[in-house]
Parts: structure tokens; C-alpha cells; sequence
């Protein structure tokens, strides 16, 4: 039985980069400060657009605070940079889009692999390939759950304005700490490139979970031998452990072992580190749920979009409850599948052709309707659009 | 209250800064809420550029423009492609030394400010869209907070050009106050 | 004769372990490279290195390889040692040397690696002077994948992706390297140890990006392939075509099919890291407000007096 996950005592944020106050911010520039509070003082980027933004920032910001960053030749090797600035113990971001998107999935997967505390930002746009570049869309969500090869889980949070982006980016980095992997930020053009006021709390008021360092001697640790709650507590470089890190399947101890009872043990750990503690990880934002037969969901920007048409089937007496989910991998599959033998149904807008809606189908089982409200992106939805599809759902 | 503007140009004379600074005005030195958004790319770059603005006592929730109120034009193209969305009780502010307007349509009001003139005049032509700022406070009547929207812009320039911006403020807010009281008389 | 005392006898002490066993993961071996490979050698030869050059400790070396057969160096060596992807050793490197300026970061891995699917990485890694050590073994081959050519592969000679012989020029390394930036830069073979761990203990204390190039036989694939005997053919091929030229142009280092192998140190230059431009260049402009990257927070074993009592 999988324990709750290890509750590591917070510190506060270093003041020394929090700029605590209200400030006019776009969303880029907001995560670029949610970097900087959450501790990080390492960065590797690429320029690319809607996503450059943060990178600029953390490029004027890094000198006066300590941190170090370097602009790497592509995205293959800005995700690898954070990697091993990241086993050097220090906090590490990368950002892109999608075309680096799909360059850094490669070690994306190494990251999963040898469990590498990290945060990666993508600010989508529209593809396939080079797509449109300035253009909002949310269509890598599920590249983000199985864009590198294997099998694996991945968190994965989704902001819906500047203030999410600061925020998210933060528990982005606390979550890389506690289930120790690379934590996805599914930014979108639309909410990276907004402009809104972003509160920065006191640097006291941000908590920031510490790596969780072995408490083992060098003579008796084993760098993947995991504790109770599937998470193997990190090695320090340099103190003597010398330990050794694998991408290819390995046991406790770090080594290469090519036989399926390892390659189960390991990959069942992976996936179980996030599945079961997919309760603690998954954070919603829901607005008229208490008396909802239909359950809008959706996440990010589309989340916002949504609400003037619930409001309409509202005013119109649908009882239409909103569910914009923050966390969207893992998905709330248990609340889903529960919900969905109450309810009439769900409606699911996404800047895409349907594709995390195809988790809540899973999810109802046939239980309720679901209704789909595609969008190849290149702008947001008409509200009117989500408010015919609420239509649809209350037939 | 929802107010639903238009800032509009091109890429160089800091339409983007304008949009941004009425936005820090009415959410940072105000208590409203204030989304911007603008257009990216090459057009941000030299050619036609725009941004827009929602702002709202309460949070907003759809980011872009669904009845844009207000226009703010500096340039002809921008004047001509953008005109025809504004609601027919809306209001068009335009820099008549860059574009020549068309008579308004429905009981759109539409003023003028030679406002390139006036940046020309204080031998910076940076100022044009902080002249337009000022310009814009004072015919929104009460949208933003005169005090904040001064803190707004001391808080948006460099600390070497303070001064300057703050005669260009004054100078778009004085015209637009001038043309108001001219119409009251009338 | 009596009279003499009788000769000492200079009593070693007792060999109870081998001396490099600190260094090597003993409980992996056997290792995976194929007899007379020269993998061994240049393994043995960074290890002979490390103990002879007691300014570095152990502790404060990371080994970091990507894939194929040296891509395995890592994960023999005794440090703290990460296997990445393909390719990917000198960007993962460069995070990690850039967040711990106290370590010694050292690439180890094959031709085809650093080279072709990496060799992006490569040039930037040099152009930023970034403070590593590569050691590039060069086998001319894709070895664990069967044979195939590679961007050192001499041109005509035969791989299993070139059955007919190999149309390509291949790269000279030397020349790639130091005409990025590499501001040190040697080529030896897997016959010339001692010329090899003195490059590398000289680099072990240098800062900056360091390049050693070390041609290596493959008896399994290369030497098959192309009908050149075992590897120990191969060590007496080298033994009578290499030629030390320290000061041989770089143009002239590319290597023929059956042809002469130019060995020497042709670069050794004093030059600022990246970190050194970045602190420089920032403090330029900043002045007092600039801050420069310090060591993350970890926990200190290593002065830790526990340590020694926990490890008894």
C-alpha cells in the first residue's frame, strides 16, 4: 500500500527575488517570476515563439539575484542542461512551444527516467509543425501525456491568467521536489501574451518544498530505493555518494538490468508515484457545482471563455456548474466517473479536436452525455458556441 | 461596467505601451480589473498593430473584444480596418495629424487630437501615444482615475524621461478637457 | 661475503585489492565491450589519471555518457557518473558543470555520439568554452548497434550500413573541436597510454572546454568489417602508422582509410569559461548589483564527521 506522500517541511521563499507587490504582467512574464520566487536559479532556453517571453525575463532578472542562465543551441539540449543543473541540486526551468516542444520530449523522458526535479513551460500554439506561431491553441495536451516514448505518468498544471501562470509555476517547482520529475506547465499563447494584475505575495507567505536529500551514508544508499509513499529520496553530487544514474531500465541501486521483473518494478513505480497520489496532485477551480446537472469542463484559457455562456444557460434556469481543472494530468478520473452517474452531462471545450474529452468519455463510461466543443485554435471560443453545446447537453 | 477598447497603430509608436499603461492605470492604481492582449508577429513589428483592452469592476472572463467601445487610432490603416467594429454608440479617438477620419457613423461620437503636431512640438515624437494617453483619460470621463492614471505612467517610462511624458500627459489630458468644456458650451 | 650484510628486501606492502578499485564499479563487471576492445585501456587510462593527479578529488569528479559502447564509460566509472540519452551527454554536462563549478565534469563517450547525433551540441559546448572535459573514443563506427558508418568513418572503408565501402569524407575531430573553441585539444590512440593520461591529467586541472580524441580499435565491427585482424592488429597498426606531431597543422589531422594517424596535444590555451564572460559581462553593466551564481543548498556529507563513524 502506497503511503501519502512524504510532507516535507516548506521554507519560505528567498527574498532576494520575490517582488513582492501588484504588477501589470503578461502571463510569460508572470511564470518567469513564478520561477524566480519558487528558488530557481538556473535556466536553459530556446527562443521560440508565443514562449521567449519568459526566458527574456529570467535572462535581466538572473544576474541580480544569483541565478545563471544559458541559452542553449536547441531544445534538445536546453531540456538536458536542466537536467544536469538539476542533479546539481539547483532548481531548474526550460520553456518553449511546440516545435520545441516535440525536440525536448526526448529527454523529457529522461528526466521521468532518472526522476529529475524540474519544471518545463510550453505556451502553446497552433500546429501541426510550425502551425501558428502567434497564434493561441491548447492542442499538445496530449502530447504532454505521451509525447516521449514509454510508459510513464506526468503532472501536468494549466493556468488560466498571468496570476495562475505566477502561481502554478510555483507549485510546479513543488511538485517536481516532492514526486520528484519534471513538472509540466501547459501554458497557452492567449494567457501567456494577457496582461493582467499579478500579486506577488511576502516572501514568507511562498512555500517552497526543499529536495528531499537521502539521510543515508554514501556506504549504505541506494539511489532508486523508494520509501513508502514510491519516492527514492536524491543524492547530493559531489559528497562522496558516487552514485550512478541510468535512462536505460535499472534497479535500486542505479544500475543497468535488461529483464522484464526490473523493467515491471520500475515502470510500475513511475506510474504508481503519481497514480496514487493522484488526490493530493489534482487541483479544480469550480464555480456553481453545488447544484450542477451539467458539468462544464475544461482548463486554462477555455475555462474563462466558458463562463459568460454558463452564466447564459444560467440566466436561462440550465443548472450548468463550471470544473476548470488546473491539474489535467493526471486526469480526475475517480471524481469524473462518480460525477458522471449523477449528471445529466458534460460538455468539454478545448482549443483542439477533442483530445483530453477523450479521457472524461472514458471516464462516463456511457453514464452521461458528453459533449464535445472542438476548436482547431488560432483564437478562443465563441461563448455562444459552449452555449449551444450546454444546450445540447441538457436535451 | 464592462469598457471595451481598441488601441491601434503601427508597430514603433508604442500602441502596445499605451494599451498597457491605461491597464496598469485602472488595475494596479485603480481597483478594476484590466485584460490586455495584442497582436503578435511581424505586424507588432512595423506594420498595423493593435491591442486591446477589457476592463471591468469584477474579474474578466472573456479576454478579447466582443463590442468594442472605444478606438484609439494612430494610423489610417489602423483607422480604416478597425472603424467599422465599433459599436454605433461608441467613441473614436484619432491623432487627425496621421489619420483623416470619415464622418462618424450612428451616434458614434469621434474627437481629434493633432497629437504627432504636439509630440513634434516638445521635440520628441516618442510621446505620441503618452500624448494619446492623456487625451484618452480625459474623453473616457471618469474610466480611469486622473491620480492613477499619472502614477500609471511615472511608474511605465524611464525615470530620466519622467518629466517629459508627464508635459506630454498633461498636454493630450489638457486638449481633451479643452474640447470637452467647447462642447458642453455649444 | 660474509662480512656484507645481507641485502635488504624491499617488502611491498601485501595487494589485497586492485589499486584502481576505488574508481571502478567492480560489482558491474564483467563489463560489456568485447575483448580487445580499447574501451578498457582508455578507462583504465582516466582512471591511472585521476589517482596521479591528486589536486582533484574523486569526490568532486562526475562522469556523464550517452549511448553506445563508450556511452557505457560512465557507468563503470566510480564517480558520481549519469547515463543520458544519445547525444545528449554534453548539454546534460553543461547544466550540470554550469550549477557545480566545483566539480570536474567529464564527458566520456564515442565518436558517433558527440559527433553526429550530438555535434550540435559539440560546437556550442566549445564556442561557449564551457568548463569540461570530452574524451572521444573513436572506434570509426556505430559498434553497438552492429557496425554502422559513422561521421569518422574513413571514407572507403566498409560498415554494415556501407557494405561497399563508405562514400563520405569523415570529420577531423581535432580540427572541428578546436576551431569552435576548444582551448585544449589532442589526439592519441588507444596504444599511446601514458601520452594519453598525461593529456588527461593536464586537463583535470585545466578550466575550459577540453577536447581528447582517442582512436580506439574495434575488433568486433571496424576491424572485421574491413578485414583488419584482431584488436591487437589494430594497437600494431597503430604502433607503426601513428605519428606525433604536436605541432602539425590541424588541417592536415584527417584520417585515410589504412592511412597515417597524426597523434599529439595541438591546442592548450588559456581562454574565460562561460561562467567567467557571464559574470564578467553582467558585472560590467550591473556593477554592485550584480550577484553571481553560488552553490545550490544540499546537504554537506563530505565534512560531516558522522560520516567516517556511519561508514565504519
Amino acid at each position: 500500500m502506497t503511503g501519502k506522500i512524504k510532507q516535507i517541511k516548506t521554507v519560505p521563499a528567498d527574498p532576494r527575488g520575490v517582488l513582492t507587490g501588484s504588477h501589470y504582467l503578461d502571463g510569460d512574464h508572470a511564470a518567469a517570476e513564478g520561477c524566480i520566487a519558487a528558488g530557481s536559479r538556473f535556466f536553459a532556453g530556446y527562443p521560440i515563439t508565443p514562449a521567449t517571453e519568459i526566458a527574456e525575463r529570467v535572462s535581466a532578472r538572473f544576474p541580480r539575484i544569483g541565478g545563471i542562465f544559458v541559452q542553449m543551441e536547441d531544445e534538445l539540449a536546453s531540456m538536458n542542461a536542466i537536467l544536469g543543473a538539476s542533479w546539481g541540486g539547483a532548481k531548474a526551468m526550460t520553456c518553449t512551444s511546440g516545435p520545441g516542444f516535440s525536440l525536448m520530449m526526448e529527454n523529457f523522458g529522461l528526466g521521468i527516467m532518472l526522476e529529475t526535479p524540474c519544471v518545463l513551460a510550453n505556451v502553446q500554439r497552433g500546429g501541426p509543425s510550425t502551425g501558428l506561431p502567434t497564434l493561441v491553441a491548447q492542442s499538445d495536451m496530449m502530447q504532454a501525456r505521451w509525447g516521449s516514448h514509454g510508459d510513464y505518468e506526468v503532472i501536468a498544471l494549466v493556468p488560466d491568467s498571468p496570476q495562475e501562470c505566477f502561481d502554478l509555476t510555483i507549485t510546479a517547482f513543488n511538485y517536481s521536489e516532492l514526486y520528484r520529475m519534471p513538472i509540466l506547465i501547459m501554458m497557452d499563447e492567449c494567457v501567456g501574451h494577457m496582461t493582467e494584475r499579478v500579486i506577488i505575495p511576502e516572501a514568507d507567505k511562498i512555500r517552497i518544498v526543499p529536495r528531499r536529500y537521502t539521510t543515508e551514508s554514501p556506504s549504505t544508499y541506494l539511489p532508486y530505493k523508494a520509501d513508502d509513499d514510491l519516492i527514492p529520496p536524491m543524492p547530493p553530487v559531489g559528497e562522496g555518494y558516487r552514485f550512478h544514474v541510468t535512462g536505460l531500465t535499472h534497479d535500486e541501486k542505479g544500475y543497468p538490468v535488461m529483464n522484464a521483473a526490473t523493467q515491471k518494478k520500475l515502470v510500475s513505480r513511475l506510474i504508481n508515484k503519481v497514480k496514487d497520489h493522484a488526490e493530493e496532485i489534482i487541483i479544480t477551480d469550480e464555480k456553481y457545482m453545488d447544484d450542477a446537472e451539467i458539468v462544464l469542463l475544461s482548463y486554462g484559457i477555455t475555462g474563462r471563455v466558458a463562463i459568460p455562456a454558463i452564466e447564459k444557460a444560467r440566466e436561462e434556469g440550465l443548472k450548468v456548474g463550471s470544473m476548470r481543472l488546473k491539474t489535467v494530468w493526471p486526469f480526475p478520473e475517480k471524481r469524473i466517473r462518480e460525477m458522471s452517474k449523477h449528471i445529466k452531462g458534460f460538455v468539454f471545450p478545448e482549443l483542439n479536436m477533442g483530445q483530453v474529452v477523450l479521457e472524461a468519455e472514458r471516464c462516463a463510461c456511457g453514464n452521461c452525455k458528453v459533449v464535445r466543443v472542438p476548436h482547431a485554435g488560432g483564437w478562443v471560443h465563441d461563448p455562444e458556441v459552449i452555449y449551444d453545446a450546454i444546450k445540447e447537453a441538457a436535451k | 461596467m464592462k469598457s471595451e477598447i481598441r488601441i491601434s497603430g503601427l508597430g514603433g509608436q508604442g500602441v502596445i505601451k499605451c494599451a498597457y499603461i491605461i491597464g496598469k492605470a485602472a488595475s494596479i492604481f485603480d481597483t478594476k480589473f484590466a485584460t490586455m492582449t495584442q497582436s503578435f508577429g511581424p505586424e507588432a513589428r512595423g506594420s498595423s498593430c493593435s491591442a486591446q483592452l477589457v476592463i471591468k469592476d469584477d474579474h474578466v472572463e472573456y479576454p478579447y473584444l466582443q463590442n468594442t467601445q472605444i478606438l484609439v487610432s494612430m494610423s489610417q490603416d489602423a483607422y480604416t480596418k478597425f472603424e467599422t467594429e465599433v459599436d454605433d454608440e461608441g467613441l473614436i479617438l484619432i491623432d487627425d495629424s496621421l489619420v483623416h477620419p470619415t464622418p462618424p457613423r450612428k451616434n458614434i461620437r469621434q474627437y481629434a487630437i493633432p497629437a504627432m503636431k504636439f509630440a513634434e512640438e516638445t521635440g520628441n515624437k516618442i510621446v505620441l501615444n503618452i500624448i494619446m494617453f492623456g487625451f484618452f483619460v480625459a474623453m473616457t470621463e471618469g474610466l480611469l482615475d486622473y491620480d492613477a492614471a499619472v502614477k500609471a505612467v511615472e511608474t511605465s517610462v524611464s525615470s530620466s524621461t519622467i518629466d517629459m511624458n508627464m508635459k506630454a500627459f498633461n498636454k493630450g489630458f489638457e486638449y481633451g478637457k479643452s474640447l470637452l468644456e467647447k462642447e458642453a458650451l455649444q | 661475503m660474509s662480512e656484507e650484510a645481507p641485502p635488504k628486501i624491499m617488502r611491498r606492502k601485501p595487494v589485497t585489492d586492485h589499486p584502481m578499485s576505488d574508481l571502478l564499479r567492480i560489482d558491474r563487471f564483467p563489463h560489456v565491450w568485447c575483448p580487445t576492445c580499447g574501451l578498457g585501456t582508455v578507462v583504465n587510462c582516466l582512471g591511472t589519471s585521476i589517482l596521479k593527479t591528486p589536486e582533484v578529488d574523486p569526490n568532486h569528479i562526475a562522469v556523464v555518457s550517452g549511448i553506445g559502447c563508450a556511452g557505457r564509460g560512465a557507468g563503470y566509472l566510480r564517480f558520481d557518473s549519469f547515463h543520458t540519452t544519445h547525444g545528449r551527454a554534453l548539454p546534460f554536462a553543461t547544466g550540470l558543470s554550469l550549477s557545480r563549478p566545483d566539480m570536474k565534469v567529464i564527458v566520456f563517450s564515442g565518436d558517433g555520439d558527440i559527433v553526429s547525433i550530438g555535434g550540435n551540441h559539440l560546437i556550442h559546448a566549445a564556442r561557449r568554452n564551457m568548463d569540461m572535459v570530452v574524451i572521444c573514443v573513436n572506434n570509426f563506427i556505430y559498434a553497438m548497434t552492429g557496425g554502422q558508418t559513422a561521421p569518422t568513418t574513413p571514407t572507403h572503408a566498409r560498415s554494415s550500413t556501407s557494405p561497399f565501402g563508405n562514400s563520405d569524407p569523415p570529420f577531423n575531430l581535432p580540427y572541428l573541436a578546436a576551431s569552435c573553441g576548444a582551448t585544449y585539444v589532442a589526439r592519441w590512440t588507444a596504444l599511446h597510454v601514458r601520452r594519453l593520461q598525461k593529456s588527461i591529467s593536464e586537463v583535470l586541472k585545466k578550466k575550459g572546454f577540453s577536447f581528447i580524441e582517442v582512436i580506439s580499435p574495434c575488433p568486433t565491427l571496424y576491424a572485421r568489417l574491413n578485414n583488419l585482424g584482431t584488436g591487437l592488429d589494430l594497437m600494431r597498426f597503430y604502433h607503426d602508422n601513428s605519428e606525433i606531431n604536436n605541432d602539425a597543422d590541424l588541417k592536415s589531422l584527417d584520417i585515410n582509410f589504412k592511412g597515417k594517424i597524426i597523434c599529439g596535444k595541438f591546442v592548450d590555451l588559456d581562454s574565460p569559461t562561460y561562467r567567467d564572460r557571464y559574470d564578467e559581462e553582467n558585472e560590467h553593466i550591473l556593477g554592485d548589483k550584480f550577484i553571481p551564481y553560488d552553490l545550490p543548498d544540499f546537504p554537506h556529507i563530505s565534512s560531516n564527521s558522522d560520516k567516517e563513524k556511519i561508514e565504519k
